[in-house]
């Protein structure tokens, strides 16, 4: 069984986003990216079923521009066997990410494909979603724990108010949620290793995708900045406040 | 123009979520109507006829729409999709599981957990965490569009006068079965619907202490309970305790945050709270600049004394 992971190049968790002066989006220049944290946890769990012996390839794939084959390089050298780049210097918005990825996903044929819920940069969680969609296939959002079994695969899905534990047929999507398994680092021999493994290179017209953009952002702005409060002394100070000032306790 | 408002339910009744959604869909404007799919849900149509503000009720009763899975619940709502300018659903499990695969077969953009409404076409959205507000114009046909549920009044629950119609249900796909569920059983609120919340972080030291600390403070305010996220990968609670980005968003009259350093993503999921508390013993704590009162002390010692004052 083939494993197709998609992974997202996006600005590193660790960095302070700036909005842009002008309101035409965030500060990018000479910033830290790194790997989207939810597709470094799909990469993990794919390297998990391929070592458990479930699948026999890891294939990692990345839409965007070409600095992505960084993110790639980081895909196989957790663990990944080879990886696609679908280039372009295009704003990629979800849906057209998810239409690069199902001519990728008709050409490779992986019976399982995992990313992750959402990409911390956009906050979407669509992709994945829109992916089965239009390959038609059974989803599981938002996992915790995946089984493999045959022609199936069981998923707990972390859902509002607890948890939730589907089956699904395969091929399936699956989408990835912090508590599914805390990925590896990469080594540095595996880095190395990394470098030599194949990266394919492809353009969204070999694979005749429109990626347009659907969306136009107007603005992007700073949200209304809370400011810092007071100290207050002791708890009676503090009851006090919450009763007669905030009155939000009777 | 008429707008579809997917509702959120568990076959018995109707969920507050969908009230926001609603709200939401008034303010872009139209005749609202209110798609309920599930399994015996008829008393959940008759609650969604009675919110205020919608035209039409339209249910499709169907065993293999009981457990909400997105396959076949996308294929009904595209398939009665013909005429709707825009199709909404809260931000929920449900919503967020569900809706981007209507989007992508209708061949059009979704638009993520808005905010809110600037004209049809227009809409605000929260990006990086909330730390930048987005706002997006769409030039699809149909408007598919997840509402986050704090940033819209709930519509109110009575008043309405609804017509409910049913409504065909389209095949059973059979691609996915539930085995099932382990619910969170709780007395208290909801975090999502909750006016008080007392949340918890890595300053717990421990689910022992999570829970014997905090309940007796939850208990005394009727609150509900939550966690950052460093508490929930400490395993001190489930994840669906959790308050941030990646967990839910909240936005209660008070949030009492205790032991919390205040990450960005955890701020991102609380910071639209009316009145924040923190107390923690760490006078440095990013969580004291958005707090609107801080008190640096230790917790153990703190969130007694103040069960006992209140």
């Amino acid at each position: 069984m083939k494993i197709l992971v998609p992974v997202k190049r996006v600005i590193d968790y660790n960095v302070k986003v700036r909005v842009k002066a002008d309101g035409t989006g965030v500060d990018l220049a000479n910033v830290k990216m790194s790997m989207n944290p939810f597709d470094e946890i799909a990469v993990e769990e794919a390297m998990r079923l391929k070592e458990a012996g479930k699948a026999t390839e890891v294939i990692a794939v990345s839409c965007g521009v070409t600095a992505c084959q960084e993110t790639l390089r980081t895909a196989m050298a957790i663990g990944a066997d080879r990886s696609i780049l679908v280039e372009t210097d295009v704003e990629l918005q979800p849906l057209a990410v998810a239409k690069l990825l199902a001519a990728v996903a008709k050409k490779e044929a992986p019976q399982l494909i995992i990313l992750g819920k959402q990409a911390i940069d956009d906050d979407a969680n669509q992709t994945g979603q829109m992916l089965a969609a239009l390959l038609g296939w059974s989803q599981a959002t938002f996992a915790s724990k995946v089984v493999i079994g045959e022609g199936k695969a069981t998923v707990t899905r972390e859902v509002d108010g607890g948890l939730e534990t589907i089956e699904i047929s395969l091929p399936a999507i699956v989408t990835t949620d912090l508590r599914l398994n805390e990925p590896r680092y990469a080594t540095l021999p595996n880095i190395m290793k990394a470098k030599k493994k194949p990266l394919e290179v492809v353009k969204p017209a070999d694979l005749g995708v429109d990626v347009a953009p659907r969306l136009a952002t107007v603005t992007v702005t700073e949200p209304p900045k809370r400011s810092a409060g007071i100290k207050v002394a002791d708890i009676a100070q503090l009851v006090d406040k919450l009763k007669n000032e905030a009155k939000v306790i009777a | 123009m008429s707008l579809l408002v997917i509702a959120e339910h568990d076959n018995a009744s109707l969920k507050g979520a969908t009230l926001n959604a609603v709200t939401a869909a008034a303010k872009i404007g139209g005749e609202i109507h209110v798609l309920v799919a599930g399994s015996g849900c008829s008393a959940v149509a008759e609650q969604a006829a009675k919110i205020a503000g919608v035209a039409k009720v339209r249910v499709a009763d169907a065993a293999h729409y009981a457990d909400q899975t997105a396959e076949n619940l996308a294929a009904l709502i595209v398939a009665n999709a013909a005429g709707y300018s825009h199709i909404l659903a809260p931000a929920t499990s449900n919503g967020k599981n569900t809706l981007p695969r209507v989007a992508a077969l209708l061949d059009v953009a979704q638009i993520s957990e808005i905010i809110s409404v600037v004209d049809a076409d227009t809409f605000v959205r929260p990006i990086y965490a909330g730390n930048a507000l987005a706002t997006v114009k769409s030039a699809d046909a149909t408007k598919v569009i997840t509402v986050r549920t704090t940033g819209f009044d709930a519509a109110a629950n009575s008043g309405g006068n609804g017509t409910v119609e049913a409504l065909a249900a389209g095949p059973d796909l059979g691609q996915s079965k539930l085995l099932g569920r382990e619910l969170t059983k709780s007395a208290r609120p909801e975090l999502g619907a909750a006016k008080i919340i007392v949340s918890g972080g890595r300053g717990m030291g421990s689910g022992e202490n999570y829970h014997k600390v905090l309940e007796p403070l939850a208990d005394k305010l009727g609150a509900a309970m939550g966690a950052s996220r460093a508490a929930v990968d400490a395993g001190f609670v489930p994840n669906d305790y959790q308050v941030g980005q990646t967990g839910k968003i909240v936005a209660p009259q008070l949030y009492i945050a205790i032991g919390i350093s205040g990450a960005i993503q955890h701020l991102a999921g609380m910071k639209d709270s009316k009145v924040i508390v923190a107390i923690n013993k760490d006078p440095d704590a990013p969580i004291f600049q958005v707090a609107d009162y801080g008190l640096v002390a230790d917790l153990f010692a703190a969130v007694p004394e103040l069960v006992a004052a209140l």
